[in-house]
């Protein structure tokens, strides 16, 4: 039988054994063209950051002495970058922290039978999709001493509140978490939407005929089945915290003095307007040991919270 | 449980209120952007003599037309590409259980952790020697690299949900693997393909340190680059600014208002995950 099926269609069998074997899987150059592009301009590039690290890179001479880690003692030892390092570590928290508290009241309140729920959730997201240097050249101008914001406390009989939000050291970062707030809450208001409305009504339902009250149903009830949309939300809004860049370059510049640098807006002061491309690439070096870092803390707590809640 | 009570009602005004103060920049920023420089009133209060004058004057020295066609230019081809070869490269990585495979996709979403402020200086000085500085060639290229994890990452993780049977049967009659790829994984891949069209054409028209570095000093530009200049040009001529800032944003918005369930559904969807 097999081998009279062999003669009459030996291209069909042939594959039909493979497939046995091993699945027909697709061919490995497939992969080729988004490897190349992904090791030119990232793989590659990382790899040459991390050892220009260790050198006296300049950005223009081929010859690079190693020097070691003298670009993390500088590091170290410069207490401008410390504290860039510092506001960087405040800011993410403050954003993830902030953004994604507003963004879960939002979305439990948009998630409603409210009339006006679609419009709320389209508006509301609508400044995700806006370039972050744009907002912060809008809020820039909001923020400034006769801006619209103090314009406003001064409308409504809160002279003494006025301030000069971004030339005041103290306040100046706070803006800055403000502004990405402002700006992600709906972003992240619309993941957990997504999330809610994947719990199924029943349980909602289950949990009002038990009598359960608002809060107690959102702790016990809803909280646990909203781990999967908490665990996007809280890694999105932490890495692009520790990245943040274009919000400081247009709001403050890194001022007043340095009370607003970032990790970010130092790499690119150090490198294009003093030339220090050696001190600036260990700067993303140790931004990215930042990032590797809290990226594993986080999936490894929110990975066994997820399994615990499922 | 589902009816409209009075609680509903009172939910309904104080989300509208949150969304009033949500939106009060917003009204700042037409505001000012149709008021003559010469009109110091207060921001708040609303214009009396509206003008478009600052929207022609904006556009005229801005360089904010070439500046969008660059933006276009540059979003398109490169979104295009990162969707081509990343799905192209989903299929295998998803498909096989070999070691080179589970290697490879190991590698690539090291990408997704890796900063691109640690690759871009480095990637600089590449550019720089190809004599690519200062051309929106370069942005296109990085952009095919760097947002190749994050897409290839969708891909994979959206086909691996999926039953391999249709592939299988498309060999078995006789399909070479480029032909099941074209006529069988790239339309059961669509909805994801949506999510990772949206989810990257947003980040690369809206992305701000690249050109900064990549085209500062040439006349090309793109949108969020030329704003900056514009910034940078007429200091505190906020009027004018604002003009700026309103045009650069139309063109999402329009695109927004007329995607607006399916961008939002895109950036929620795929997430989950």
């Amino acid at each position: 039988m097999t081998t009279e099926l062999q003669k009459r269609l030996p291209e069909r069998t042939a594959v039909a054994t493979r497939s046995r074997r091993g699945r027909a899987a697709p061919p490995w150059w497939f992969t080729v063209p988004a490897l190349l592009l992904f090791t030119f301009v990232v793989l590659v590039p990382s790899a040459r950051g991390v050892y220009y690290a260790f050198t006296d890179w300049d950005g223009l001479d081929p010859d690079l002495a190693f020097i070691g880690l003298d670009n993390f003692t500088a590091i170290a030892d410069d207490p401008d970058a410390l504290q860039a390092i510092w506001h960087t570590l405040l800011v993410a928290v403050a954003i993830t922290v902030l953004q994604n508290g507003f963004g879960l009241l939002l979305a439990l309140g948009v998630n409603t039978m409210i009339k006006s729920r679609n419009f709320l959730r389209a508006l509301l997201f609508a400044p995700a999709v806006i370039a972050q240097i744009v907002t912060a050249y809008l809020w820039r101008n909001l923020l400034s001493p006769d801006g619209a914001v103090n314009s406003l406390l001064s409308a409504v009989g809160l002279d003494s509140w006025r301030q000069n939000w971004l030339g005041d050291p103290d306040l100046a970062l706070w803006m800055i978490v403000l502004v990405v707030v402002w700006q992600y809450a709906g972003y992240s208001m619309v993941i957990f939407i997504a999330g809610l409305q994947s719990i199924p009504k029943e349980i909602y339902e289950a949990a009002a005929i038990d009598g359960s009250g608002p809060i107690r149903r959102f702790w016990s009830v809803i909280r646990p089945l909203l781990a999967p949309a908490l665990t996007i939300n809280l890694m999105l809004s932490i890495i692009g915290g520790i990245k943040l860049f274009d919000q400081v370059y247009a709001l403050t510049g890194g001022g007043p003095g340095h009370a607003t640098d970032t990790i970010s807006t130092l790499i690119y002061k150090d490198a294009f307007t003093l030339g220090e491309f050696g001190y600036s690439i260990a700067l993303a070096v140790v931004l990215t040991a930042i990032v590797a870092i809290i990226s594993a803390g986080q999936y490894a707590v929110l990975n066994r919270n997820e399994k615990a809640a499922s | 449980m589902n009816r409209y009570t009075r609680r509903t009602l009172a939910l309904e005004m104080l989300m509208i209120a949150v969304a009033i103060v949500f939106a009060f920049p917003v009204y700042v920023l037409v505001n000012l952007a149709i008021r003559a420089p010469s009109d110091t009133s207060s921001p708040i209060s609303p214009t009396t003599a509206p003008t478009l004058a600052n929207f022609t004057q904006a556009w005229q020295e801005g360089g904010l037309g070439g500046a969008l066609i660059n933006s276009v230019i540059v979003t398109a081809v490169s979104v295009l590409i990162v969707l081509a070869v990343s799905s192209l490269a989903a299929y295998p990585l998803a498909r096989s259980t070999a070691h080179w495979s589970r290697g490879t996709f190991l590698v690539i979403m090291l990408g997704l952790i890796l900063p691109f402020q640690l690759a871009a200086l480095p990637l600089y000085q590449t550019i720089r020697d190809l004599g690519l500085l200062g051309s929106v060639w370069s942005l296109i290229l990085f952009y095919s690299g760097l947002q190749v994890p994050f897409t290839t990452f969708l891909d994979v993780g959206f086909l691996r949900a999926l039953p391999r049977d249709f592939e299988e049967a498309a060999t078995i009659d006789g399909c070479g693997p480029l032909t099941a790829f074209r006529y069988v994984v790239l339309p059961m891949l669509k909805p994801i393909t949506v999510t990772a069209l949206v989810l990257n054409t947003v980040s690369v028209w809206n992305d701000f340190f690249t050109p900064l570095l990549y085209l500062s000093g040439s006349d090309q530009q793109t949108m969020p680059v030329a704003v900056a200049g514009f910034v940078g040009q007429f200091v505190s001529d906020w009027n004018l600014i604002f003009a700026a800032l309103l045009i650069s944003i139309v063109p999402v918005l329009a695109v927004y208002l007329a995607l607006q369930r399916s961008i939002i559904n895109g950036f929620a969807g795929g997430l989950k995950g």
